[in-house]
């Protein structure tokens, strides 16, 4: 365990991402499944980009790549100046704790750790628990009375709001959001995104969205439509 | 079952020369035809007494057989018999349990509507049963025959006879009014053509008093009985299947007593009259007649319980009816034993025992 | 839609779950195994002892013996058959046929009551040959080929006889145990006709023994079988753990298959009746793998069994086993309850919850967690009753109640304990995923505690019975070198080889201790009398737990006497108390000697004491005390002087060895069945892990999106796993500790009269500690290598797809 938490990264910096070419395939009963067909896309730092298209057009698929969750059959992933494509499971897992945040449609949160512990979590991991942020953090998503409960014991609401200041308690250099209120009833998930947003960019974090929705993907600097494994 | 086993041995071997029965022919250790080491009767012996009362333990069997017809003081008729049947396993003694010999006892009584049976059956040796000749003593468990005569008189002429079981019991004192009475040739008896034979004598003078126990209570009574003593080896003939015996008390004092083998063709019959002062008259082979005239379900088998018994060179001619069709034995080896009366030209009492049916 | 149609639709779970499946029967299976094993032994035993008291004492019959231990005249037997009283000898003894020692039982057929004829003697022919020269010995099939070409006896085999043991004509047996004209007992039938003298004035020396309703040999053994039936319920009930879990979680994944088929328009009825009959026809396919498995068990254990019963308390079982319905029937029927029992609460829910509720299998047993409460009070509960059966209750069934409250209660406090131990280490616990780790094992609890609970309750039984058996052991074999003092035992075969043995001996020996005894009846209890001299050896080294001062000189001069442990709990005896010994003999009790592996009682006299009371007493045994190097010299001086065999000359190493060998062997049966207990504990723990990793994934895509390995959440699974057997070990030490002491202390004393004092065995929980990280590490292996082999877009779905 003490790897994960010594490898402390002091300077933050927001992350430069540039991917080339990328393609990734499933198999599945059907046949192989070609989910990504060459994507090429650059992001700059600080920059927050939705990725807009149809379900099943490789938006998560994109997401998980550039989270270094799964590698891609080819192409490159390169951020902050290193290609992660390349990384074997533990220098991905690294590059996870330390680089990225992650923001999920569900399950966000660790499930026998109680709120408070899970905004810490991440933090902790990455060896930047700052609870002076955490207490901003908790106080800005109005979360501040559920700090004792654990997940299950939540609404999909409220726990989308722990799982942003889970997210952003570690300072990620890059946020990822895979429809991150989809699970929520638009007003509930329109107030979490604009948090999410004003947060991040408080951060100075690159942060790239999926989403389906035109509407909440014009509340980002730029949008990226996928069409069946191409950026259209 | 080992009780009863034992007792089927026992019994098969000791009726076997009563009635031949399937077991004996197929062979218990050939017990109809050869003799194993034991003594056989031989022609001309005189009876040695009272030595000859006590057992012969070089025969293979012997029995004290005892027969009464007695009458309560109300002229109710009853019938009673005790039996002892010595057996033996090797012709010798030997005291402790390695005794061969084996003893079995039966007891019954009849009434018109009852008939009570009981048996017994004990090892030699240790004295659970036996007989001593003097002063004579013949007993099984708590069942006794016991002389009362003094030493040096006949030891036969007085007895105390008891026997007890679960359903009835009796005691009965016999007092001899006549002699000993040796059948055949002087006590040697022949039982087929073949010459089978045994030794034999009776006492059948005996005059009765006594009391049974009976599940409706104690009955006294008074009459006569009959003691029969036989031992031999090699009883019975191999084709003989079964007999039909009489012991006859007749109203004149005269006594009689006969029997037929029964086999495949006419059987072989012996009788011998006996005159009221007890002088015997060995009637020859043959001279005896019986006919049955009238049978009865028993036991599941159908027994001629009536007879006509003929001795045309006596003429003597009478029929015969049993107190209780149903006196059967239903002892180990079962058979059919109980108190008869009979008229014709001379009426009397007596026993009937048929073996082999 | 037809039945057989749903039938279908809800067995198909369990062909896309093999495991889950496998996991149930094979749960199901070995629960009822032990359980039918157990009982088939039992139920072998238990019909041997019956058999042997029918057949061998005529037991339901009174019997007539002798009111001062002597034997019965054989005139008493004619005099009572004279008298009109149904009776029939027995002369009984040991007698050796070449190396084979024999219970030689001589029975007089002819008059032996047909209730107590059990042993068919065969037809006439056979009979004949039974009551005559040579004789017939009857036998089992197994005695009479040890003693083929032992005897010239004709052999005859009766498959009702016991091992160990003959019939034979009364004639042969009284000429083999040279008992002439003597009688052990008389046996009286039941039948007898009235009006006969009464027995006290026919047969005034000898005493009515009335019959038992339970055999000696039953009563004696009754705590051996209590004990086995115990480790048969135990191992059933860890067995159900694992039906139990399993079965909930069958049900939970099949919840929507459930919706789907109500929707259809399945009733309810129909739906539950399905079920009740998948779960039966599970229970009875698995019953008979269990009864099958159950057999082979008790198979292998019976020779084991049987061996301490003989050793133990002389009772006579045969190695071999009969298929007796009242076990596997019972086999069967235990199968079908178990299960009915461990699937109630999932029936119940199944019509309780609403149709279109949504699966929650990820929180399955949660609800269980609620109930935590009611659960310390229950096993408070349990705990105090325990103490209060321990202050205040008497008996072997009570000692086994404060075991079984004991083992309940600790067992419903584990998953408290755990769960508190799991928070004061995630409380002091600062890093991530340290805290993290025991939050997630504290999480898991819920699921595991079951086969936790189980775990503990084997584990302590493992402790307890080990300790208590090595606890006997130690003290045995002291008790061994004190008791057996005497460097040679030698045995004369005659009274008069013993008269010159003595004259030969006093010139060459330090001392010859006599060694004699008579059978004797004291307090309504058969028991021995022993005669000992006056002789420093006794002084010194007879294991005395109490006594007075001048104990030996009072034993000596006559005036008291010694009474073994067992006799004096048995009978609350005190120093001081009077005995009577035979009708005209008292005496008191001066002191109390520890007599291990003796189901009876025993008395030590004054030998002159003795001879007195009982001059025809066989005075054939001898112990000699001689420097331990002329042993082997003296030995071979008696064989060459009075050619007496090698078996009447043993030395007290051999004698301590075989006593070590039975003891050993005593206890094989018990370490065998803790093992058993202990593997269907470690699958439990197993069912419920694999069980548990189907649930996983929720609760560690978080923790792996966030940048710990799989490899790394695997090691901590693994480690997570040990930690819980480990917590499990450490409170079962404890609690096994416990669970021996009442062994030691309550059940011994109740069983078998004896206290042993408690000794600790540390080496044995480390050993006993490897064997559970194996099966720890084995429990944990299947679930694990799953995790290890997930697929990164498993653990992706978790975030995007609806579940």
């Amino acid at each position: 365990m003490e790897r994960y938490i010594c490898a402390i990264v002091l300077i933050l910096a927001a992350m430069v991402i540039a991917l080339r070419n990328l393609s990734k395939s499933y198999e599945t009963a059907e046949g192989r499944l070609e989910v990504l067909r060459g994507i090429d896309l650059d992001l700059g730092a600080g920059d927050s980009v939705a990725l807009t298209g149809e379900s099943g057009s490789g938006k998560s698929t994109l997401l998980h790549l550039v989270a270094g969750l799964d590698r891609p059959d080819s192409g490159e992933i390169v951020i902050g100046g290193r290609d992660i494509s390349k990384l074997d499971d533990r220098g991905r897992a690294g590059y996870r704790r330390t680089e990225v945040g992650l923001v999920f449609q569900q399950f966000n949160l660790v499930p026998s750790l109680d709120v408070a512990a899970n905004i810490a979590f991440h933090a902790k991991l990455a060896g930047r628990h700052d609870p002076a942020w955490e207490n901003e953090l908790v106080e800005r998503l109005g979360i501040g009375t559920l700090l004792t409960r654990y997940p299950e014991q939540l609404s999909s609401g409220q726990q989308q709001r722990v799982a942003i200041g889970r997210t952003l308690a570690a300072r990620p250099g890059l946020v990822l959001a895979d429809e991150p209120t989809g699970n929520l009833d638009e007003a509930n998930g329109d107030a979490v995104l604009e948090l999410m947003l004003s947060l991040s960019k408080g951060t100075g974090s690159t942060l790239l969205m999926a989403t389906h929705s035109r509407r909440l993907a014009d509340w980002l600097d730029r949008q990226v439509h996928l069409r069946s494994g191409k950026i259209t | 079952m080992s009780v009863r086993s034992i007792a089927f041995a026992l019994a098969v071997m000791t009726m076997a020369s009563l009635s031949g029965s399937q077991a004996a022919s197929e062979g218990f250790a050939g017990l109809g035809s050869a003799a194993e080491g034991f003594s056989v009767p031989q022609p001309g012996l005189l009876f040695r007494f009272p030595a000859d009362h006590g057992p012969h333990p070089d025969f293979r069997i012997e029995w004290w057989y005892l027969t009464a017809n007695l009458e309560a003081p109300d002229g109710t008729r009853y019938g009673a018999q005790w039996t002892l049947f010595r057996s033996a396993l090797a012709p010798r003694e030997a005291s402790g349990w390695s005794s061969p010999q084996l003893w079995m006892g039966h007891a019954a009584v009849t009434t018109s509507g009852d008939h009570f049976v009981a048996e017994r059956i004990s090892r030699g040796g240790v004295g659970q049963a036996g007989v001593v000749a003097e002063p004579f003593s013949a007993w099984i468990d708590d069942w006794q025959m016991k002389g009362l005569a003094a030493p040096g008189s006949d030891q036969l002429a007085d007895l105390n006879v008891t026997a007890a079981a679960k359903d009835f019991g009796y005691e009965l004192r016999l007092s001899a009014t006549g002699p000993l009475v040796p059948h055949g040739d002087n006590g040697y008896s022949v039982k087929s053509a073949k010459g089978q034979a045994s030794y034999y004598y009776s006492q059948p003078f005996y005059a009765v008093t006594g009391s049974l126990a009976l599940p409706t209570g104690n009955v006294a009574v008074t009459g006569k009985a009959w003691l029969d003593r036989e031992w031999s080896s090699q009883p019975l003939a191999e084709d003989q299947t079964g007999w039909d015996w009489f012991s006859l008390h007749l109203d004149t004092g005269e006594k009689l007593m006969g029997f037929r083998l029964r086999d495949a063709g006419e059987g072989f019959t012996s009788a011998t009259w006996i005159t009221a002062e007890g002088r015997p008259e060995p009637l020859p082979a043959g001279a005896l007649q019986i006919v049955p005239v009238r049978t009865a379900k028993v036991a599941g088998r159908r027994i001629p319980v009536a007879w006509n018994v003929r001795i045309p060179s006596r003429g003597f001619d009478v029929t015969t009816t049993p107190l209780n069709d149903q006196a059967w034995m239903s002892t180990s080896t079962p058979y059919w034993e109980g108190p008869i009366s009979f008229g014709g030209n001379v009426g009397g009492r007596g026993y009937l025992e048929m073996t082999g049916y | 839609m037809t039945t057989w149609t749903v039938a279908t639709a809800l067995l198909s779970h369990w062909r896309r779950r093999p495991l889950q499946f496998g996991a149930l029967l094979s749960g199901l299976a070995l629960a009822t195994a032990l359980w039918s094993g157990v009982q088939a032994i039992n139920a072998e035993a238990r019909a041997s002892y019956t058999r042997a008291a029918v057949v061998l004492d005529q037991n339901g019959l009174a019997n007539l013996v002798s009111s001062n231990g002597s034997s019965v005249p054989q005139s008493a037997f004619v005099r009572l058959r004279r008298a009109g009283w149904n009776v029939s000898p027995v002369v009984e003894g040991d007698y050796r046929f070449g190396t084979t020692r024999l219970r030689v039982i001589g029975i007089e057929p002819l008059t032996m009551p047909a209730e107590a004829q059990t042993i068919d003697l065969g037809n006439a022919g056979d009979l004949l040959s039974f009551i005559s020269p040579p004789g017939t010995l009857v036998v089992s099939a197994g005695t009479a080929e040890k003693i083929r070409g032992q005897t010239d006896l004709a052999l005859r085999v009766s498959d009702r006889m016991l091992d160990g043991a003959a019939f034979v004509d009364i004639g042969l047996a009284q000429r083999l145990l040279r008992r002439d004209g003597e009688l052990s007992r008389i046996v009286v039938a039941e039948n007898q006709r009235s009006g006969l003298e009464p027995l006290e004035k026919l047969v005034p020396t000898l005493s009515v023994r009335e019959p038992n309703a339970e055999t000696d040999v039953e009563h004696l053994t009754e705590s051996f079988h209590l004990n086995l039936t115990a480790f048969g319920l135990l191992a059933f009930a860890v067995g159900l753990f694992i039906v139990y879990s399993t079965i909930g979680l069958a049900f939970e994944q099949r919840r929507p298959t459930f919706r789907t088929l109500r929707c259809l328009g399945v009733s309810l009825r129909v739906l539950a009746v399905l079920l009740l009959a998948e779960l039966v026809l599970f229970a009875l396919a698995a019953g008979a793998v269990g009864v099958a498995i159950g057999y082979l068990v008790a198979s292998l254990l019976l020779p084991g069994v049987a061996a301490t019963l003989e050793g133990l308390y002389g009772a006579s079982v045969p190695g071999t086993l009969s298929l007796r319905p009242e076990w596997w029937v019972s086999g069967f029927a235990i199968a079908v309850a178990g299960t009915l029992v461990s699937s109630a609460q999932s029936l119940l829910r199944l019509t309780r919850v609403p149709l279109l509720a949504a699966a929650q299998p990820q929180t399955w047993g949660r609800s269980w967690q609620a109930g935590r409460r009611f659960q310390v009070l229950a096993a408070a509960a349990l705990l105090a009753l325990s103490g209060a059966l321990l202050l205040w209750a008497e008996g072997l069934e009570a000692g086994f109640g404060v075991l079984g409250c004991l083992l309940l209660g600790a067992s419903l406090l584990l998953p408290t304990v755990l769960s508190g131990f799991l928070t004061v280490m995630q409380r002091t616990s600062s890093r991530a995923l340290v805290t993290w780790f025991w939050a997630d094992a504290r999480q898991q609890l819920p699921g595991l505690s079951l086969a936790l609970m189980a775990l503990l309750l084997a584990l302590a039984a493992n402790v307890g019975v080990g300790t208590m058996v090595s606890s006997f052991r130690l003290t045995f074999v002291g008790w061994l070198d004190q008791r057996l003092a005497a460097e040679l035992y030698v045995a004369a075969r005659n009274e008069g080889e013993a008269d010159r043995l003595r004259t030969w001996l006093a010139t060459k020996v330090e001392s010859v201790l006599p060694i004699s005894s008579v059978d004797a009846e004291i307090r309504g209890q058969p028991m021995q009398i022993f005669g000992v001299v006056d002789d420093p050896t006794y002084r010194k080294h007879w294991p005395l737990i109490v006594g007075l001062p001048d104990v030996w000189d009072r034993v000596a001069s006559g005036q008291g006497v010694l009474v073994n442990e067992q006799f004096w709990r048995r009978d609350r005896l005190r120093i001081g108390d009077q005995l009577d010994l035979a009708s005209d003999w008292k005496s008191t009790v001066v002191g109390v000697y520890s007599d291990y592996g003796n189901p009876k009682g025993q008395v030590i006299a004054g030998i002159n004491a003795l001879t007195s009371r009982y001059p025809q007493v066989s005075r054939l045994r001898y112990g000699l005390r001689i420097q331990p190097d002329q042993v082997a010299d003296l030995r071979s001086r008696l064989s060459d002087e009075f050619g007496l065999p090698p078996d009447n000359v043993v030395d007290q190493a051999a004698l301590k060895e075989q006593s070590r060998r039975i003891f050993d062997r005593t206890f094989l049966v018990t370490g065998a069945l803790n093992i058993f207990t202990l593997g269907v504990a470690a699958l439990a723990m197993f069912s419920s892990l694999l069980t548990l990793s189907e649930m996983r994934l929720p609760q560690l895509a978080p923790v792996w999106a966030m940048g710990i390995t799989r490899r790394d959440l695997a090691l901590l699974e693994l480690l997570r796993t040990l930690v819980l057997w480990l917590v499990t070990f450490i409170a079962a030490l404890p609690l096994g500790l416990a669970l021996a002491w009442v062994l030691l202390a309550v059940v011994n004393v109740e069983a078998f009269g004896w206290r042993l004092p408690m000794h600790i065995f540390p080496y044995e929980w480390v050993r006993l500690g490897l064997v559970v990280l194996a099966a720890a590490v084995v429990s944990v292996f299947i679930p694990l290598r799953r995790l290890a082999g997930l697929a990164p877009s498993d653990l992706l779905k978790v975030f995007a797809n609806e579940r």
